[in-house]
């Protein structure tokens, strides 16, 4: 892929942010300019990588214990009928529920660390991981299912070599989508109570009408948030073509 | 490989109280080539899965028997038109996939020499991604005879293929599953007169016994009697489906 077209953009839209607070004069409690919140970045960049570094944690363990479960549960929904009876009605019905919603409560279970926020990342990765590879598991290419039963296979072996690898794209798809919503699990997790992490930064920010400092925080979550991404995609590549 | 046994298909199929094909009886001699020829929808795919016991979405009103009078889908090896080769497996792990969703252990001088027999060789550690359809064909092919069935079902195997390659295919199938009970499902009149030491033409209305050359299988594509065969059966096709 090429770098400079979005780099391109990228600086072209700062200009039009800068110009716009320059032109307008808006205050900058309400806008501040690109240079400003640079500056802020810069000039507070121990204090965001400390908070940083506590969101980080909660995504990743959010992450790790997400895709786990997620994986478990679509093999278990995959392999027995009587488990997606059972389970997939409730499975959807979770999912009808805000996980917003369960924040505080969270945090009324788990308290102000950083269990309360890796719990609200894994509620919110576990269902596309889940869904994603379920649905890859669900729908091998009918022939190959065809060939194993002529090879009296038993329905354990034709999961592991051949559902599962069929699958592996699925659930890197569902992989890379639990890295784009793990950050924002942690960080309303962090929003509902905490004392630490770019969430409380951006909040304590926001209520000190430091915007600068508010616009320092978010635009490093979504750095944080695309390089996650960026990782994910790289690792889940190489799951397309597994060698069983 | 346990002696061939001859099979006979006897009864009907409809989908959903649509009669799919009428009730016929087809019988498969021990050891020989069938060739069940017929235009798409006649239901040839359908008899041909029956004996796989693989699902149809027919209703089978009949029965299928052996010779030996025993069952008949566990003895067969299954071809299909698709390769059915897993992308992410290598050449010769894909030959020996029915050892390994078994459990049991692969036999690797057998897969020796059907790398070598199939001329795969040079090819046995690449994807299928790598390898040309012919190429894949043949993987296939190995694939099939590694099961090392007395019964081999094929269902259009080389008709995804270029005229050239699927005439080499079929003389290395030939060649290969001599003294096995095969059935070839083929919209290919070319391919039944030189494979079929019996064939069949299935319309709607039944199966018709065409009498096959009398030179032995595989016959030459260039052979007169041949190619009058073939002729003869695209006659018979264009009549019966129109």
């Amino acid at each position: 892929m090429k770098l400079w077209p979005p780099i391109a953009a990228t600086v072209f839209a700062l200009c039009v942010w800068q110009a716009v607070v320059t032109l307008t004069g808006v205050q900058k409690f309400i806008l501040p300019s690109p240079t400003l919140v640079a500056e802020t970045w810069w000039l507070n960049r121990w204090l965001i990588a400390e908070h940083t570094l506590i969101t980080l944690n909660e995504i990743l363990i959010g992450l790790v214990i997400g895709i786990s479960l997620g994986v478990v549960t679509a093999l278990t929904l995959a392999s027995s009928k009587t488990a997606r009876t059972l389970l997939a009605p409730m499975l959807v019905f979770t999912q009808a529920l805000p996980v917003f919603a369960l924040a505080p409560i969270l945090t009324l279970w788990l308290g102000y660390g950083i269990w309360s926020k890796a719990a609200m990342a894994v509620l919110i990765t576990y269902f596309p991981v889940t869904s994603a590879f379920f649905d890859g598991l669900m729908r091998t290419p009918s022939g190959y299912l065809d060939l194993a039963k002529t090879m009296q296979a038993s329905p354990r072996r034709v999961l592991w070599y051949i559902r599962v690898p069929a699958a592996l794209p699925n659930l890197g798809a569902g992989v890379r989508l639990a890295a784009v919503y793990a950050p924002i699990g942690a960080v309303i997790g962090e929003w509902v109570g905490s004392s630490k992490g770019l969430g409380y930064l951006m909040l304590l920010a926001n209520g000190r009408a430091k915007t600068d400092l508010m616009f320092a925080a978010m635009l490093t979550l979504g750095v944080l948030s695309v390089l996650l991404y960026v990782l994910m995609a790289k690792l889940t590549r190489r799951l397309g073509d597994r060698e069983t | 490989m346990t002696q061939a046994p001859g099979i006979t298909l006897k009864g009907q199929a409809s989908i959903e109280g649509r009669q799919l094909f009428a009730p016929l009886t087809l019988s498969l001699d021990a050891g020989r080539w069938t060739c069940l020829l017929g235009g798409s929808g006649v239901g040839k795919t359908t008899v041909l899965r029956l004996m796989a016991d693989l699902p149809t979405g027919a209703d089978f009103d009949g029965e299928i028997l052996a010779t030996d009078k025993t069952p008949v889908a566990e003895r067969i090896a299954y071809m299909a038109q698709d390769d059915l080769l897993l992308p992410w497996a290598t050449v010769e792990k894909n030959i020996a996939l029915g050892a390994r969703l078994r459990g049991q252990k692969m036999d690797a001088v057998r897969v020796e020499r059907l790398l070598d027999r199939c001329g795969l060789h040079a090819h046995r550690g690449k994807k299928p991604s790598e390898l040309s359809g012919g190429q894949r064909q043949r993987v296939a092919l190995a694939r099939t005879l590694m099961e090392d069935k007395p019964i081999i079902l094929l269902d259009e195997p080389f008709s995804a293929l270029d005229e050239k390659t699927r005439a080499a295919m079929q003389d290395l199938a030939a060649d290969l599953l001599t003294n096995r009970t095969v059935l070839v499902v083929t919209h290919d009149p070319g391919e039944a007169a030189r494979l079929g030491h019996a064939i069949y033409v299935m319309t709607a209305a039944g199966l018709t016994s065409v009498a096959p050359p009398a030179s032995s299988v595989p016959r030459p594509v260039d052979a007169p009697d041949t190619i009058t065969c073939r002729s003869d059966l695209l006659r018979l096709l264009m009549e019966t489906t129109t």
